[in-house]
């Protein structure tokens, strides 16, 4: 009885984060083409509903009644796998994001590491419908994209542990409350400029949308795609750029706490203040969409290892040395 | 507890199974997706004995990189083909005893180990329950008493790592890379030059 008791209220947890966070995605949608609309001066969707609030739901509704066309030479399980695979770990990463210090579903000891787990566990869906698909621009797609992916994860780790120097815990509560006193952006400056480009490569995002660059590859591995599975990957992409906000916030926007501790500011909940922080960071991706050129493959491949990888293992040495000599390694 | 012995026998059975796959599906690339089911199931079942540092190493290392690129080969060799003729020519069966061999031998070893397996006495009882993580623990072991080893089996991999490119690094001839540096370094009078055309001749432009 106790076990179905537990059962229910994690099932009850569970639901009341991931509809908010789907329905959340589906809005991010809409505002990043209202942001890249404005930057290119033009309206962007404003049709249906107050300010074309609701076009994503009618783009839902579209792909639910589209038809789902699996190709004849493709491997059919593997094609069906694929989208599902991009969603689910698109989700699962949310159970360890800390929006505010008790509101939390599971607050465990390596949330960092179970967020960075599942973060490169995410190239998968795309390498499986990228072959699935038995389609030459699929295949390129997904290899680029792996390649992209898997590059830009070695430099992520890095500037994951360069805040880990300064806090002491993998819990990501704990990284959260050790910027109480400073947040992480501030003395660590550069790691957050790198963080938010590498985050534009890990998850596709232009600049770095070679694995689906129009030009070349057609849609690249989504190309096979069609209706609801197509939307699946799509979902799932929005939901890793949120995630992907969201890491960025708590590593070095200080999660949770709000800026400054007087009147005005300290009523508000700190999950507004998370929520707040994540959608301004998601404006930043928004805006770098459409303000900045398509990289070229190889500059793409150099960037990641001649430039971010050895610029951040050098600001690691730098991080401890400052914190072994000024005595202000964290204490366990 | 009940709920952990289902949680366990469930985790176990897939991997189980799945490393059956891996040997037993006709598709090399299932095979690889099989592999990797195995590694998460087996890293579920680390953070199942309290181990999370552990099963989450294991997820990042194997699966996210060392399956990843292992992936990649399998998909480009198209070994899919090969392995139909393998068993069925007389001409290239002649590795399979060989194989047969060593995979018996390495069952031995493997029953002899476990069989012989114990915990030292004073290890067993040294077990406790405190306040400290798993990962403060396993960096307070790693950096102290074992940095030497630690530092030589980096070595190790940095030497493997230098090796792999350097077996397979070629240098191809006329082939033309971008120089940032020498891009802006150009000066004017290095990049324009005036010609006076002879008329009925023409000019020779790239040499």
């Amino acid at each position: 009885m106790e076990y179905f008791y537990t059962l229910i209220s994690e099932t009850y947890k569970i639901l009341f984060l991931l509809l908010p966070l789907l329905t959340a995605v589906a809005m991010i949608v809409w505002l990043d083409r209202r942001v890249w609309a404005f930057v290119q001066k033009r309206k962007g969707p404003n049709v249906v509903g107050p300010f074309g609030l609701f076009q994503s739901l009618a783009d839902a509704l579209k792909y639910i009644f589209k038809e789902i066309i699996i190709p004849a030479s493709s491997n059919k399980i593997v094609f069906i796998l694929a989208p599902i695979t991009t969603m689910t770990l698109a989700l699962i990463s949310w159970a360890v994001i800390p929006f505010s210090e008790d509101f939390v579903l599971a607050n465990i000891n390596v949330g960092i590491l179970y967020l960075f787990a599942i973060s490169s566990l995410g190239v998968y869906g795309i390498i499986m419908g990228g072959w699935a698909s038995n389609s030459k621009y699929p295949f390129l797609g997904a290899i680029r994209s792996a390649a992209q992916m898997v590059s830009y994860e070695v430099s992520i780790g890095v500037i994951i542990i360069n805040v880990l120097l300064c806090v002491g815990s993998l819990n990501l509560t704990d990284i959260v409350l050790a910027q109480d006193k400073i947040w992480f952006v501030i003395p660590l400056f550069p790691m957050f400029v790198i963080f938010f480009i590498s985050a534009l490569a890990e998850t596709n995002r232009p600049p770095f949308d070679l694995p689906e660059a129009e030009a070349e590859l057609v849609a690249g591995y989504q190309t096979e795609y069609s209706g609801m599975m197509y939307a699946m990957f799509w979902l799932g992409e929005y939901a890793n750029i949120l995630l992907m906000c969201a890491m960025g916030t708590i590593l070095f926007l200080g999660g949770w706490l709000s800026p400054i501790n007087i009147y005005p500011f300290d009523i508000v909940p700190p999950a507004l203040w998370f929520i707040i922080k994540i959608l301004l960071l998601f404006i930043l991706f928004a805006l770098v969409k459409a303000i900045v050129p398509r990289y070229r493959y190889d500059q793409l491949m150099k960037l990641g290892w001649k430039i971010f990888l050895p610029f951040s293992l050098i600001w690691v040495v730098l991080t401890a040395g400052f914190l072994l000599y000024f005595d202000l390694l964290p204490k366990v | 507890m009940m709920a952990h012995a289902f949680f366990f026998y469930f985790f176990s059975f897939i991997a189980v199974v799945s490393a059956i796959m891996v040997t037993v599906s006709k598709n090399t690339v299932h095979s690889v997706f099989f592999l990797i089911l195995d590694f998460i199931s087996i890293s579920s079942l680390f953070i199942m004995i309290g181990a999370e540092f552990l099963g989450m190493i294991m997820l990042i290392v194997y699966v996210g990189a060392v399956a990843v690129l292992f992936l990649f080969v399998v998909m480009m060799l198209n070994v899919a083909k090969q392995k139909n003729t393998w068993f069925k020519s007389s001409t290239n069966s002649a590795h399979i005893p060989i194989g047969l061999l060593v995979s018996i031998i390495i069952f031995f070893e493997v029953i002899i180990v476990i069989g012989g397996w114990k915990y030292k006495p004073e290890l067993s009882n040294k077990i406790v329950i405190s306040d400290v993580t798993n990962t403060h623990s396993i960096g307070n072991v790693l950096y102290t008493d074992y940095i030497h080893l630690f530092q030589l089996s980096g070595m190790v991999l940095l030497v493997a790592m230098i090796g792999a490119i350097v077996l397979t690094f070629r240098k191809r001839e006329g082939l033309k890379r971008q120089s940032y540096f020498k891009q802006l370094s150009r000066e004017r009078n290095e990049g324009v030059s005036l010609i006076n055309v002879k008329s009925h001749q023409g000019v020779k432009i790239d040499d």
